[in-house]
């Protein structure tokens, strides 16, 4: 299926979002994940199950004042 | 002891340096590494991104992380108090922290804090558990709402960010600095070691400094003057500091007085 | 709640650091645009006595800026001398075999049409001993109540109150109250009031916090000069309470009272300090440098021309033709003073004698219909 991540649409084999993580390989610390804007912990992950079409927000530390 | 400077305590958390420091506009990560070294700051501002797919996996925490260090998550890019309390979430997922530099600035120009969202998502998060630091106008009567809403501190501007134009808000910063029951975090503005040392003479609890730093020739050099100027400044209101004095000449008539003798 | 910030504060300290006060000391003070309680310290130091024509003029310039050339009038009004409590100064001491008054609600009115008679006065104050059960709440609120068509503003000085019932009175339309800590002298306060409700020095200190807590929209504090000999002690603690209150209660309006005890002639309680008006004068200064915003109320304690001057100088609030024995504008003519009034004149002449020095006097400053805004506001808040 395909989910927009940051915007990109992205093709997929993940049902879930821990596994959409795994492949991407996403750090094991220092980001977030929001899907349709609702943030899923990490601890989550494994539980959230993606559904077509669905946004994918990745967040991490930028620079910033 | 006689010397020993007042520590600076926020949200019961003790700080050492009343030097805190953004991590934006730095030449490049090293830099900015060794700016924060050099500032001996205990605070240190990260923003948040989107994860490009194409990025450099350069973690910018391992530079900026050392013990001793709170990292204060901001909130920038955020347009209204709902997207700030969404940021706010995933700033504490990706940082561990409730520690939040609350900014709301719908306006990309100057960048200037919206005063209403501020105050309300202030609220909303001091309730979740958030430790909110709040960007805000230098407004005395803005900065005691946002205390009574549950802020940690109040962080109100000198001058409008990244203009290094000093404490244009003087007046204003000292009636805050009276009334207040937070600390106040001089935040924007502040151009050189000068400003942020008049800062702390008017009693200011802290500077966050940035783009003095980040875009001075050497960084780490003008991290460690900013630094001694603050110190210096701290020491200077806590001594008692002595004005201008006016001439104060025996007069040899007391207009006033008389019909007291 | 101030009681505990007090106790950060030592008297013996900061008695020490105000004999300590320079010259140089002084001069700072009088050079910065904002002082704090150091500052204010120097100011009603000894250091500070030959400088007292340059406080004066840097007195005068900020009332000046802050309030005009004016001053507002009021009046007092003793609704009661009844009384439970034994402060050993006072003449409604509750051992005193005296004939206890309380005003009952014609008298009130009686009174209320009487004091209209003497001037065109807007500012009441309504004044009573401490007596809980004849002269409470309820009483109050029917004084208040009755007193509300003739006045624009109406301030109590009565017994320190619960946090509800000085909402409960707001909504009477109390605008303002009046208390006394009479000293911060912790110790020394149990031994001036030995007995009653008022021996209880946190209930009474804490009584600020209430009122800030109950909205009530201007507070009046003072010391009792004459009770301790380190009498700048005192202020200066009252500068530091007065501080606390203005960061914790923002939205309130603050004024400050300096009563002072003259020797007592009976063989009564003689004063533990006396102050000269050279001292008063210095220390009515001293708070207008330290605040410029806050009222600085002189009642008719003091003589007319010294009244008359320090209106020019720092003065914003004043009594006239008051009368300090409960029913004295009409009921009860010659029952016991609370003190002595030493500034006879009637409210005319009063009047007359500010305008010769250049000061208009004003009666009204408030309009009574912000206040039903005000408790339309509140009621909300409530809900």
């Amino acid at each position: 299926m395909n989910v927009l991540l940051n915007n990109n649409s992205v093709s997929t084999t993940a049902c879930t979002l821990q596994q959409l993580a795994d492949e991407l390989q996403w750090p094991a610390a220092g980001v977030a994940v929001a899907v349709d804007n609702q943030l899923v912990p990490r601890k989550a992950w494994a539980e959230k199950e993606l559904t077509e079409g669905c946004r994918v927000t990745l967040v991490r530390a930028a620079c910033g004042g | 002891m006689e010397n020993e400077q007042t520590k600076l305590v926020i949200a019961g958390r003790e700080f050492h340096s009343r030097l805190f420091l953004g991590t934006g506009k730095f030449r490049s990560n090293q830099e900015m590494s060794a700016a924060i070294e050099a500032s001996g700051s205990e605070m240190v501002t990260v923003a948040m991104k989107r994860v490009e797919l194409d990025d450099a996996n350069d973690d910018l925490l391992s530079h900026v992380v050392r013990p001793g260090l709170q990292l204060l998550p901001n909130t920038s890019g955020v347009r209204d108090a709902d997207e700030a309390v969404f940021a706010a979430e995933m700033a504490r997922e990706a940082f561990g922290t409730e520690w939040l530099k609350l900014e709301i600035h719908p306006d990309p120009r100057y960048l200037l804090p919206d005063s209403t969202e501020t105050l309300k998502a202030t609220e909303r998060l001091a309730q979740k558990g958030f430790v909110v630091l709040p960007y805000c106008q230098a407004d005395p009567t803005l900065c005691k709402h946002l205390e009574e809403a549950g802020a940690a501190a109040v962080m109100p501007l000198g001058a409008p960010i990244g203009t290094n134009r000093g404490l244009q808000t003087r007046d204003f910063l000292r009636i805050i600095i009276e009334q207040a029951m937070v600390p106040v975090i001089v935040d924007a503005g502040i151009g050189a070691p000068s400003h942020a040392a008049e800062a702390m003479e008017m009693g200011a609890s802290a500077c966050l400094v940035n783009t003095a730093i980040a875009v001075a020739g050497q960084p780490a050099r003008m991290a460690a003057a900013f630094a001694r100027a603050i110190e210096a400044g701290r020491a200077a209101y806590e001594a008692g500091l002595a004005a201008q004095v006016h001439s104060f000449e025996a007069q040899a008539s007391s207009p006033l007085t008389a019909f007291l003798n | 709640m101030f009681s505990d910030e007090l106790k950060a504060w030592s008297w013996e300290d900061t008695t020490r650091e105000i004999a300590a006060m320079t010259a140089a000391d002084v001069e700072r003070a009088l050079s910065r645009t904002h002082c704090d309680v150091r500052d204010f310290m120097a100011l009603i130091s000894p250091a500070a006595e030959p400088y007292l024509e340059q406080m004066a003029q840097c007195s005068r310039r900020y009332t000046e800026e802050r309030f005009g050339r004016t001053v507002s009038m009021f009046i007092p009004l003793y609704l009661t001398n009844a009384c439970t409590n034994s402060c050993v100064y006072c003449g409604f001491h509750v051992a005193n075999k005296m004939a206890r008054t309380i005003l009952t609600p014609a008298e009130m009115v009686q009174e209320y049409e009487a004091i209209k008679r003497l001037g065109p006065f807007e500012n009441l104050l309504l004044v009573t001993g401490e007596h809980p059960a004849k002269a409470g709440t309820a009483y109050l609120a029917q004084a208040l109540d009755l007193a509300k068509p003739y006045f624009a503003n109406l301030k109590i000085e009565v017994m320190p109150l619960s946090t509800e019932d000085y909402k409960l009175l707001t909504h009477h339309g109390m605008n303002g109250v009046i208390c006394f800590q009479e000293t911060y002298h912790r110790e020394n306060y149990k031994l001036y009031h030995p007995r009653g409700m008022k021996s209880n020095f946190e209930w009474r200190v804490d009584g600020f916090d209430r009122m800030g807590q109950a909205g009530v929209h201007s507070i009046g504090m003072g010391v009792l000069i004459g009770l301790e000999k380190e009498w700048r002690t005192d202020l200066t603690m009252l500068a530091r309470h007065l501080r606390y209150l203005q960061r914790h209660y923002w939205r309130t309006r603050y004024s400050v009272n300096f009563p002072r005890m003259c020797p007592a002639e009976n063989g009564g309680f003689q004063p533990n300090c006396i102050i000269t008006d050279r001292e008063l004068a210095q220390l009515t200064f001293a708070m207008r440098i330290f605040d410029h915003d806050v009222d600085i109320s002189y009642s008719t304690r003091e003589r007319p021309d010294f009244r008359d001057h320090m209106a020019t100088l720092g003065v914003t609030t004043m009594s006239a033709a008051s009368r300090t024995e409960p029913g004295g504008y009409s009921t009860h003519v010659n029952a016991l003073e609370q003190f002595e009034v030493s500034d006879p004149r009637s409210a005319d002449e009063v009047v007359q004698a500010l305008r010769r020095m250049g000061v208009e006097a004003v009666w009204k400053d408030w309009d009574s219909s912000f206040d039903h805004l005000k408790q339309l506001h509140l009621s909300k808040q409530a809900k």
